[in-house]
């Protein structure tokens, strides 16, 4: 049997790649549209569902972003909502380790784990900044250089949460009168840098002991929180090489954590567009990355570089002849664009515009079209059948384990992938034809959850 | 005018030794059937909204006593999609959460059940579920500042709501906006506990504003509730911390002193009252059940609400005399809820119809339309 893959279905997010210009584009808020969607996603055989977060609307130049889809519900409450409407897809929310509290977020996903039948997964991100802190009660008050490790210290508290109740505590014998075998199950001690909790923790063991972990982030330290601790890492890396390397590169740290190479699942984020031949496709997906960047996101994307206002810039002109602003640090909050990773990627600002103008010169592109060419890219565009046989080169070739999938339509996105490509990768026996399982971490291949200690205390 | 009627739900019921009742399905306490199941029975009869209990702390070390406790939002979120009609009212602990967050999930709760999402605000008085959060020290606050806070805690819930105006998502082609962030409101909540910049990550919810409940013995929480809540939960021949609740009239009275001295703007507040029911075809057999349950929990049940030991008339009775006072309804706590809430619903329900005094339909599909309150103008609104 060829190596199996794995899929997931990213909600559309917030972004610019998510297009609400189009006739066919829905209400992304309303419950029906969340509903529509994991149920493609489950007429596919999909792993699960993918749900991101942003705890601030992202703001440029002083005022709120408007030029995006905006507006979400909570994640894992939506995603609670979703487990009424599906019987066997995964559930992941993203939920934040700085602005929240291991309790309170444990018990959460241990109810999700509990009323879903063992679907829940917890995409574990760490944004730290003041920005978004203004938001909650502590402001922003965790330095950078901590992110991680309040990351790591909170995920490592849920999971001694979850492990705090034997799996056969519950008895619930009327007849015998005894609902638990001991009378203070659940309790707990943990002392450690970011946390100082004890009692105990009140949700009994739920389906799947630990709900899956995934992790989002691409630093050095990103990677080694995932090759200890997640179940799965999304990615950016959805090229051939680069998706080989980084697949290499975190396979190679499992080891030194105990763990085995098929512990962590590797998915890159992949956005696709097909056709009903080579060249139709080709045309959609040049419809869509127009669609993507209209005339005011080109103006936004460049000012995310120049890091000042170019409302006066002609976006179907050239690229500006001029630098960028550089004084300004991204991270201590001092950039014209807030609340937005992306603005991280710009490490050298004046080679990046440099960049951009040398392409427009070269090709006689207007400044839209080099943001186009930059920002627009879809990793899979063709005919179905070629989707499917790009997708299963890349698994077969160990430039992943599979996708985090990112339609760019709401809430009907999904459904030519599931309709036109599944059929054809399960048809290469890469992909199930029946979901086999009952729980996520058995859809993902995963072990089940290390069983459980009677008593947990963890001084760190 | 007729009456509202609630149940306060509870995992098997308000009696310690409910879990041991014939269909009381202990063993399926933490899964959603037991919930779906629940809220069916409640919706089949008519009643205005179901609350759900919740607490961060367990309530007992006794391995014969049934104990977890589930997230009391996310199960209404999971039976959400499953009803149609009937309101549903978490409990949230407003000392040891974020505002942001329960804002948003309380309208996310609004988005899933279009329109029947409410929120039942609780202050946290264990000293051992401070310990489970480990950020503030138990006993160092006095009772009136985390009353302050909870109060603080409604007014960002709602001014959160209210931060995306009914029509901000305008989807301009022309200029490329998806919102017109004209109507999208920072909040700029500061407070003695925290400060809230917003706007929400989440839209207005179909209500506008959710309905927001709170449960008070004492003047402290009657005036909480004054200053934020629509409905306030009470309990007339009950007893507090303080002592004696006093009965309906006085309790009444209390209420609307303090919606007096807060300025109270709009609706007054639906003043409910709480009772903890245990249901049979006569008193004597209620008692009898009540003395059975005593007896196999080895205490006898106390509870800050009254208990109610008889017939369903008994408890149309008082439903009757309450109204009469001018509560608006009555939140009925069953003892044992695989027996007295059918009792509720399939024998109460229609003794109250017979006397005119509940609905025999719903006639309105959101939360707040069961109460009759219009959905409410957006505070940050430009006419
Ligand atoms: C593919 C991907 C998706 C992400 N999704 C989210 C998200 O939904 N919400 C969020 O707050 N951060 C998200 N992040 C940000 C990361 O959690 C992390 O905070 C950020 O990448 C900085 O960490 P790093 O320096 O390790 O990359 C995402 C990152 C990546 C790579």
């Amino acid at each position: 049997m060829p190596k199996q893959i794995h899929l997931a279905a990213h909600f559309p997010g917030v972004n610019n790649t998510t297009v609400w210009s189009d006739p066919a584009s829905g209400s992304h808020i309303e419950f029906e549209s969340f509903r529509r969607f994991a149920q493609a996603a489950e007429r596919g055989k999909f792993d699960f569902l993918f749900l991101a977060e942003g705890l601030r609307l992202r703001e440029q130049g002083g005022r709120i972003y408007d030029l995006d889809v905006m507006g979400r519900p909570d994640n894992v409450a939506i995603l609670q909502a979703l487990a009424a409407v599906t019987e066997h897809i995964g559930l992941a929310g993203t939920v934040n380790s700085t602005f929240n509290e291991p309790l309170d977020v444990a018990r959460k996903l241990a109810t999700l784990d509990h009323l879903s039948g063992g679907r829940a997964a917890w995409n574990v991100v760490t944004s730290w900044d003041e920005f978004t802190g203004e938001n909650f009660r502590r402001g922003g008050y965790l330095p950078k250089d901590k992110r991680y490790l309040r990351a790591q210290e909170m995920l490592s508290t849920a999971q001694a949460l979850w492990d705090s109740w034997d799996a056969d505590e519950v008895l619930a014998d009327a007849a015998s009168g005894r609902f638990l075998r001991h009378g203070d199950a659940g309790r707990f001690a943990i002392r450690s840098d970011q946390f100082d909790i004890s009692g105990r923790f009140p949700v009994p063991r739920s389906p799947q002991g630990r709900p899956v972990i995934i992790q989002a982030g691409d630093s050095e330290e990103g990677r080694e929180f995932a090759a200890s601790s997640a179940d799965a890492i999304f990615t950016r890396h959805a090229e051939l090489e680069a998706g080989q390397e980084f697949y290499a590169d975190v396979k190679a740290r499992l080891a030194k954590f105990g763990r085995r190479p098929e512990d962590l699942k590797i998915l890159p984020a992949a956005t696709f567009v097909l056709g009903a031949t080579e060249s139709e496709a080709a045309e959609n997906a040049r419809q869509v990355q127009y669609q993507q960047v209209g005339p005011a996101t080109a103006i936004a994307f460049a000012e995310q570089v120049w890091n000042r206002d170019l409302s006066d810039v002609d976006p179907d002109g050239p690229v500006p002849s001029f630098d960028p602003k550089t004084d300004d640090d991204v991270d201590s909050g001092g950039h014209i664009s807030k609340g937005r990773a992306s603005v991280r990627m710009y490490r050298d600002p004046v080679a990046t515009a440099r960049e951009w103008r040398e392409l427009g010169e070269r090709e006689g592109l207007s400044l839209r079209e080099v943001v186009i060419r930059k920002n627009g890219r879809h990793t899979f565009v063709g005919t179905p059948q070629r989707v499917a046989d790009t997708i299963d080169e890349f698994v077969q070739s160990d430039a992943s384990d599979g996708f985090v999938l990112v339609p760019h339509i709401t809430p009907g996105g999904m459904d030519p992938f599931v309709d036109q490509v599944v059929p054809l990768l399960q048809e290469k026996g890469s992909f199930r034809t029946e979901y086999e399982g009952a729980t996520l971490r058995e859809h993902l291949g995963l072990r089940p959850s290390p069983t459980t200690v009677a008593a947990v205390s963890v001084e760190a | 005018m007729t009456l509202h009627l609630a149940v306060a739900l509870d995992g098997t019921g308000w009696h310690p030794a409910s879990w041991r009742e014939p269909g009381a399905r202990p063993g399926e306490l933490f899964t959603a059937g037991f919930w779906v199941d629940q809220l069916r029975e409640a919706e089949a009869g008519l009643l205005d909204l179901v609350t759900i209990e919740d607490s961060f702390a367990l309530d007992s070390d006794r391995a014969d006593r049934a104990q977890g406790r589930l997230d009391a939002q996310l199960i209404a979120l999971r039976v959400g999609p499953v009803t149609s009609r009937i309101g549903l009212v978490p409990t949230v602990v407003t000392t040891h959460t974020e505002p942001f967050h329960v804002s948003t999930e309380i309208a996310t709760l609004d988005y899933v059940t279009t329109g029947r999402a409410g929120v039942r605000v609780k202050v946290s008085s264990r000293a051992d579920e401070y310990a489970l959060f480990g950020r503030r020290e138990y006993g160092a606050e006095s009772h009136e500042s985390l009353f302050d806070e909870a109060a603080d805690h409604i007014e960002v819930q709602r001014r959160l709501w209210d931060s995306w105006e009914d029509d901000a998502e305008i989807r301009d082609a022309a200029t490329g906006r998806f919102v017109d962030r004209d109507k999208l409101h920072y909040i700029d909540f500061a407070g003695d506990h925290f400060s809230v910049r917003g706007p929400s990550i989440t839209p207005r919810p179909p209500q506008g504003q959710p309905l927001v409940s709170a449960l008070a013995h004492v003047d402290v929480a009657y005036r909480l509730a004054a200053r934020g809540a629509d409905l306030v939960f009470v309990t007339p021949g009950g007893v507090g911390r303080a002592g004696p609740t006093g009965d309906a009239e006085a309790i009444l009275r209390q209420v609307r002193a303090e919606e007096a001295s807060v300025g109270r703007q709009g609706d007054p507040l639906h003043v409910i009252g709480d009772l903890l029911v245990v249901l049979d075809d006569s008193a004597d057999a209620a008692r009898e059940r009540l003395a059975r349950l005593d007896a196999a929990d080895g205490e006898e049940l106390r509870s800050d609400a009254r208990i109610l030991t008889g017939t369903v008339g008994d408890v149309a009775d008082v439903l009757e005399s309450w109204h009469a006072t001018g509560l608006a309804g009555a939140r009925l706590r069953p003892a044992v809820t695989a027996h007295d809430l059918a009792r509720i619903t399939r024998e109460l329900v229609p003794e109250l119809q017979r006397r005119g005094l509940f609905r025999t339909a719903y006639d309105a599909d959101t939360l707040r339309g069961h109460f009759g309150l219009a959905r409410p103008a957006d505070r940050y609104a430009r006419t």
